[in-house]
């Protein structure tokens, strides 16, 4: 930094002098990132599952939910490359699409419970004192649940199905992100340009939401990658239980279920559905590892 | 400076905070780190008042405590004839457009996801109506003003060097055509060589802006070089209050006496004397009882250490807190 004072003993820079030009952080950012060869391999399997929850439903070499009783438990052949379950219908078509469903339950549980604890979160690290304990101690009794087992009781409670196991993902991904975040505020609120903010005279609003929350962003982003694979598993499990997707929608979960029937004489139902699983998960989980680790400095 | 006839455009009376430092089982304070003790002073409208003293010696927290950053248990802070000592957070919001603040750490006191246009033009954001144009312009105008350029404003500041984010500080402190600027330590995080130039800048401004400061330091020379007044502070106490020249030609208080023999001369020939002041700063947790400074004075008798000494007027605005001010040590 030292080296870019070119100012001479009397005060002043001559007008549009240059001052060397840092690389733009977003570029330094990728440069760093293409090299975690694991990270970007999850990140473009991400992408592929992205497109495939956009339009699957329409390049699927058979209708889904057509029947084919002259097809009942094929082995993978040439026709239906990964086989057909006990209706003939083709496996390959389910999982394509199941993305959108399995992906977009995942999502949308991510998504609102991460708005619900970086609020929580927010308010607590920021506010302190009474209000941070109370809301700390709750997230604390949340964690006491195992969390699958605290969705299978939402779920118990406020029946089945889809948008309930939605509404159950995200109860439970609230806590962990109410602690991330308030965290990450404690971090930040006692840098000094948040102390400069209140000095210049900003609300404690303005503080918190240009000042502080643009701090938290990183941690954010991190986990909530991580957790959008995890979101998976757990839809997936709870349809696997039978809490989840009916046994009519095509959801990776509920395929897996309806495949454990079958698993002695045709286990491809099973292979195919808890490969896929397997692979999203990996690539969330490999593509959130690499952005935690690019964007911490520290490792850097 | 210091004319009678007008009055302060701050007044500090008498103020004091104290902190509480680990806790017992019950939640009660153990102890006390006593920061600022019955501060008192007064800065005039134009003047630049110092504030000199060593690190933990509670300038800084002076200095946060009349911007209410902190809340002081006593006293008042008479500014521009109100009490804002007491008022609420959100009564005080609005006056800090007349009072800013210019931070010791460059690095640290600009948001780093802020582009240096939005740093400067927040204050203006946040303290008046001005449309972003309006804004605009007038940040490009105070990066003139700081010697930088308006094409500056688009970079970040991780892009500037330490001398330049203070004149991005500065530049942010003038948005507002605040009344009073602090500066806490503006420069001692810069290059001797950038030193001058910030000092020279804060000079430039404050003509062109009739600006007052309350200039905050534990350079002597620095603060020989821009100051007005001068209150020396020990252990959160005032020990004496001169005019610039009065205080380094005519220093009274031990204290001030033993500061001012350790600036260095530039100049081998000067026979100069050393005083030393034997012993550590007391913990502030433990103030002595009487003159804060009588355990290490080589002056100190009896009374020292029972007698809080009032301040004496012993020349025209000097003031010193001393029971034998001016004997020589």
């Amino acid at each position: 930094m030292a080296t870019t004072e070119k100012g001479s003993a009397s005060s002043g820079f001559a007008a549009g002098e240059e001052l060397p030009r840092a690389q733009s952080p977003v570029k330094q950012f990728i440069k760093k990132f293409l090299r975690r060869k694991t990270a970007v391999a999850g990140f473009i399997f991400i992408v592929f599952i992205l497109i495939l929850a956009v339009i699957g439903p329409n390049i699927t070499p058979y209708d889904p939910n057509a029947y084919d009783y002259n097809a009942i438990l094929a082995a993978p052949n040439a026709a239906h490359i990964w086989g057909t379950d006990e209706f003939g219908r083709d496996v390959f078509s389910r999982i394509i699409a199941g993305t959108q469903l399995s992906l977009g339950t995942a999502l949308t549980a991510s998504i609102l419970g991460t708005a619900g604890g970086v609020v929580l979160g927010l308010i607590a690290g920021f506010f302190g004192g009474l209000i941070d304990s109370f809301i700390m101690r709750v997230c604390d009794v949340m964690f006491a649940f195992p969390s699958i087992l605290l969705a299978i009781a939402i779920v118990a409670i406020i029946g089945p199905g889809i948008t309930n196991i939605m509404i159950g993902l995200a109860v439970f991904t609230v806590p962990s992100f109410a602690r991330i975040i308030r965290g990450a505020v404690l971090e930040v609120r006692g840098e000094l340009y948040v102390e400069v903010a209140k000095s210049i005279g900003c609300s404690p609003a303005r503080i918190m939401f240009v000042h502080i929350f643009p701090g938290t962003l990183q941690a954010l982003i991190v986990n909530f990658t991580m957790n959008v694979g995890g979101a998976i598993l757990s839809a997936s499990s709870l349809s696997f239980l039978g809490f989840g997707a009916s046994v009519t929608q095509a959801e990776w979960g509920a395929i897996l279920s309806q495949g454990r029937n079958y698993l002695a004489i045709a286990p491809h139902l099973v292979l195919f559905p808890g490969l896929v699983i397997f692979l999203t998960v990996l690539a969330f989980n490999l593509f959130g590892d690499g952005l935690r680790d690019t964007l911490d400095p520290k490792l850097n | 400076m210091g004319d009678s006839s007008t009055a302060p455009l701050l007044s500090v009376r008498n103020l004091s905070k104290r902190f509480p430092v680990g806790k017992s089982f019950f939640g009660k304070p153990k102890k006390w780190v006593h920061a600022v003790n019955n501060v008192s002073f007064d800065i005039m409208p134009g003047e630049t008042f110092a504030l000199v003293g060593e690190s933990g010696c509670g300038k800084s927290t002076t200095s946060r405590l009349i911007n209410r950053l902190i809340t002081p248990d006593e006293g008042e802070i008479i500014f521009d004839g109100r009490d804002i000592a007491r008022i609420s957070e959100k009564e005080m919001r609005p006056l800090r457009a007349e009072m800013q603040m210019v931070f010791q750490d460059p690095y640290g006191s600009l948001s780093p996801r802020m582009r240096v246009q939005d740093i400067i033009g927040e204050p203006l954001l946040v303290h008046t109506n001005m449309s972003a144009g309006e804004r605009l312009k007038r940040v490009h105008e105070l990066l003139e003003v700081v010697g930088l350029s308006a094409a500056h404003g688009e970079r970040y500041p991780h892009e500037f060097s330490g001398g330049q984010r203070q004149r991005i500080g500065i530049a942010r402190a003038l948005s507002v055509n605040p009344k009073l600027i602090m500066a806490d330590e503006p420069v001692s995080a810069l290059d001797v060589s950038i030193q001058a130039q910030v000092l020279n800048l804060l000079r430039d401004v404050q003509e062109e802006y009739n600006l007052t400061y309350l200039f905050i330091s534990h350079d002597l020379a620095v603060v020989e070089m821009i100051s007005d007044r001068i209150a020396v502070m020990y252990l959160g106490s005032i020990m004496e209050v001169a005019p610039n020249e009065e205080l380094y030609g005519n220093p009274q208080h031990p204290y001030t006496q033993a500061l001012l023999s350790a600036v260095p001369v530039p100049d081998p020939e000067v026979e100069k004397k050393h005083v030393l002041i034997e012993g550590d700063l007391p913990s502030p947790t433990n103030i002595p009882s009487g003159c804060p400074f009588h355990t290490r004075c080589p002056l100190a008798t009896e009374r020292c250490s029972r007698e809080v000494p009032q301040p004496k007027e012993v020349a025209p605005g000097h003031f010193v807190s001393c029971h034998f001010p001016g004997k020589d040590i």
